[in-house]
């Protein structure tokens, strides 16, 4: 058994400059707020993949056997609420981007620390009360809460899980706010706006939908419950008010939701792609404005998923259009990524695997998504698993493959530790063959026309086979979920200890000690290069002169 | 060299947290106004279908009353503006009373509110179980009633939208009670009075939001 | 913001003068409610209160004076999302009886 690796003399860096529970749970410390915010989305992960579990056994069988269908109700409609709210949406800007982006524009700590905090605490509070919302009889409305039934018809907890989102979603406008005003007034001397790493743009870009989106939904929350408790009618056609009404303002939030949590996964893999292919990013400006497009164009296309609902024909024309043109800046991404690995010289470390996956599982999600957008084929596809193999090709296997190739990124930075580079290549692998395992067999599903959030499908009883193999695929995709929790841990203790610079990456944040120093930086770095100077780093006389040391 | 006790020690100069905390407060406005914003689209979409009836509505609550109040938060706005100008050139005691008379206008503000609740309370005009609107003839068309479902919604939405403003007014009263705190202690001078014009800021957006809410709600189709 | 050293001149009366044109578009705004403009009264009414709006945003929040166009671009952002959001599920509403 390895014996735990000490360094003989620890510098002081954010993890050890103070000990107990208090300096962590009053800290102002931007890495130590990312580090509680790791914590926490990890636990939330594995309630929604423990419900996905629940789900995917019951489908094993035609029949609706495991459970009964109030409660698959509120399986799916808990591993929706508990993925996107308290997993997805968080995930990378509060861990990776809390973490990094002071330390990449070469800043001390964000804009407002103790707002990062409260960020923390109030997704905390939230999230919290969905659990115990969970714990008391669930919610069974379907992750989108569409009225009448939420408001009129369904016997669960909705007004409870409603705050429980309403809060965690002040957490993201606050984390927004405070990337934002980050990004703008605390770039190093030297740091212009064209300098900045791309994952500062993608986070950016997030940070815009994040402000401008999340508050339409919060009020939304508010009306539901507003009509829930006092019977209004705004939402309920019996007494004058239109469902369709609440369907636009909930998904003016969460179409642009979508890509809060797809932007900063594709700001992980532009990192990754340009130092595991040691090049500068193909087209950078592009990929910069682009990331801002999808930001502004993601807001113009809600109604696509309102297309079979009853909004106006005319409407659906525009939207459905829109949706094609929403593409674009996406695929112009794709582009850049391929032309970045042309020509460069490819290492095939764990996180450069993630990111692989995540170029193609991603250029699929989102061709599909061009499916989905043209009018004629959604009538037929939508509402089954076409749908939901589309935006989980999106969600796991876009945004967590980027979470996962940026966690082993950026690991020997945050824990000043190497992971074990075999068992993390053996689980990129295995993540990648269990996702296709469990989702691809969905798109077929669904083409055949087997509707999404049923638990009997025994009409149907030809479509077991692909199910079967779906919960098979699962489980492979658990173990590959468990993996990395396990080593990651492992490396805490056992793990060789890191360089400044590992990976000999481009960024200001691998210019200082891993673990970083409290502050950061010993000095305040002066910004000189180009963003992605490897054929500097990799000059064969280039000396690596530390900066802010 | 000493540098200002109220510099955070993340910023490296007071510039720097000057403009981060008026660009977070601009931001976060910016977000209110979308918060905001989802219940204009909800009285936007029933206005275009209902608009005989939320004129109605409309015209049963007072205008008088909501004129008056939009002039005292103009006026609110004013002492607001007067209250910076009097931090940026120390004048304390201006300074402070300035702040006093913007909490009094908001403060004056709730009761004038607080008086149409009541009216409608005893109107029955409060969405629930004793709602009632019959017999109330549609503006510019006799002989045609107010359909009381769909003036219902209009009076949710009037208690909603004037409801979440007046709880953003009392915030803004709490954020103004610190200042005025703050500035009696004498802790706020030209060179540093930060609290004083994101809190300013804020409580203008207060005044902005019921800029048009006025008109909405109050002014429909008041012509005879 | 020390950016009001620039200005010699005291930026009172302008604060006055804003704030009697405010007033001013109060009164008119509740007069001319009373006065049959057929379709133009929302048109009059919403008119007058963006002109108050901007007056509040950009003499009292002193947003014409900004030292930067970033504040411009936050206001505008705003302005421009809020309107998306009216705009088109209004345009899914007023095209529905169309066919």
């Amino acid at each position: 058994m390895a014996k735990a690796i000490t360094q003989p003399v620890e510098r002081e860096n954010y993890l050890n400059k103070e000990y107990g529970v208090w300096s962590w749970l009053l800290t102002t410390d931007h890495k130590r707020i990312a580090l509680l915010y790791l914590i926490s989305i990890t636990f939330f992960f594995f309630i929604g993949g423990f419900f996905a579990l629940l789900i995917r056994l019951e489908l094993l069988t035609p029949a609706g056997d495991l459970v009964q269908a109030d409660t698959y109700n509120k399986l799916f409609t808990m591993h929706g609420m508990v993925m996107v709210f308290f997993f997805l949406i968080p995930s990378i800007p509060a861990v990776l981007g809390n973490f990094l982006v002071p330390m990449m524009i070469g800043a001390k700590d964000l804009a407002f620390p103790r707002i990062n905090l409260l960020s923390w605490y109030l997704y905390i509070i939230g999230g919290m009360l969905m659990l115990h919302c969970m714990l008391t009889g669930g919610v069974d409305t379907g992750w989108t809460f569409y009225t009448p039934f939420s408001t009129a018809f369904s016997n669960t907890k909705v007004v409870e899980a409603g705050i429980a989102i309403f809060i965690a979603g002040f957490s993201s406008i606050l984390t927004g706010l405070n990337f934002v005003v980050t990004i703008h007034r605390m770039r190093a001397p030297g740091m212009t706006w064209s300098r900045l790493p791309l994952f500062i743009w993608a986070h950016y870009a997030t940070s815009i939908i994040q402000l401008l989106g999340t508050p339409v939904i919060a009020v939304t929350i508010l009306l539901v419950a507003a009509e829930r408790v006092l019977h209004l009618g705004i939402f309920d056609p019996k007494l004058g008010g239109d469902p369709l009404l609440f369907q636009h303002l909930f998904w003016f939030y969460s179409h642009p939701a979508v890509y809060i949590m797809i932007l900063p996964s594709m700001g992980v893999v532009t990192e990754i792609i340009a130092c595991f292919s040691r090049k500068r990013i193909f087209g950078y400006s592009f990929v910069a404005f682009s990331s801002i497009a999808i930001a502004v164009f993601g807001f113009l296309v809600w109604a696509h998923h309102m297309f079979v609902a009853g909004i106006s024909v005319y409407s659906a024309l525009v939207f459905s259009f829109l949706s094609y043109a929403v593409a674009l800046p996406s695929a112009i991404k794709v582009f850049n990524w391929t032309a970045t690995l042309y020509k460069g010289s490819i290492h095939y470390d764990a996180p450069m695997l993630y990111a692989f996956g995540f170029l193609g599982l991603f250029t699929v999600g989102g061709l599909t998504g061009l499916f989905l957008a043209a009018l004629g084929i959604d009538v037929h596809v939508t509402d089954t698993y076409f749908v939901v193999a589309h935006f989980h090709y999106i969600m796991v296997g876009g945004a967590v493959m980027g979470y996962l190739g940026g966690m082993h990124f950026w690991w020997p930075k945050i824990s000043g530790r190497l992971y074990p580079e075999g068992w993390a290549r053996l689980a990129a692998l295995i993540v990648f063959i269990g996702f296709n395992l469990t989702f691809f067999p969905q798109f077929v599903l669904g083409y055949m026309g087997m509707p999404r959030r049923y638990y009997d499908y025994s009409h149907m009883p030809e479509f077991q086979v692909l199910n079967v193999l779906s919960t098979a695929g699962a489980t492979v995709l658990g173990v590959g979920y468990l993996l990395p929790m396990i080593y990651f841990l492992w490396s805490m203790r056992y793990g060789k200890p890191a360089s400044d610079n590992p990976w000999n990456a481009a960024g200001l944040e691998w210019k200082t000690a891993s673990p970083p120093p409290t502050f950061n930086f010993d000095v305040e770095p002066v910004v000189t290069w180009e963003a992605y100077n490897y054929d500097e780093l990799d000059a064969p006389h280039h000396q690596e002169v530390p900066v802010g040391r | 060299m000493a540098h200002n006790p109220a510099l955070l020690h993340h910023f490296a100069t007071e510039q720097q947290q000057r403009n981060s905390a008026s660009l977070g407060m601009w931001v976060f406005l910016a977000t209110e106004v979308m918060f905001f914003g989802g219940l204009f689209c909800a009285y936007l979409v029933y206005r275009h279908w209902y608009f005989g009836d939320f004129a109605a509505a409309s015209k049963s609550i007072d205008a008088t009353l909501g004129a008056t109040n939009t002039a005292v938060l103009i006026c609110s706005s004013l002492t607001v503006v007067l209250a910076v100008w009097a931090a940026q050139t120390a004048r304390k005691s201006l300074l402070v009373a300035m702040l006093a008379v913007t909490m009094l206008f908001g403060l004056a503000f709730l009761g004038i509110k607080g008086k149409e609740y009541y009216d409608k309370f005893e109107e029955h005009h409060v969405p629930g179980a004793s709602f009632s609107f019959d017999n109330v003839e549609i503006p510019g068309h006799p002989g045609e009633y107010a359909v009381p479902r769909h003036a219902e919604i209009f009076f949710s939405l009037y208690f909603i939208m004037t409801g979440l403003h007046a709880v953003h007014m009392i915030i803004g009263l709490g954020i103004f009670s610190w200042l005025l705190y703050t500035a009696w202690r004498g802790r706020f001078t030209p060179e540093w009075h930060t609290p004083v014009e994101i809190g300013g800021l804020y409580w203008h957006f207060v005044d902005i939001i019921w800029i048009y809410l006025f008109p909405l709600l109050y002014l429909i189709d008041r012509h005879p | 913001m020390s950016a009001h050293s620039e200005h010699a001149k005291s930026p009172l009366k302008m604060y006055f003068a804003v704030w009697a044109a405010l007033l001013a578009g109060t009164y008119i705004t509740y007069k001319v409610a009373f006065i049959d403009l057929g379709p133009f009264n929302p048109v009059v009414a919403l008119g007058i209160a963006s002109i108050k709006a901007t007056l509040v945003a950009l003499f009292f929040m002193h947003v014409y004076h900004a030292g930067e166009r970033l504040t411009k671009l936050v206001v505008i952002s705003a302005l421009f999302f809020l309107m998306l959001l009216l705009g088109l599920t209004m345009a899914d509403y007023a095209t529905r009886l169309w066919s």
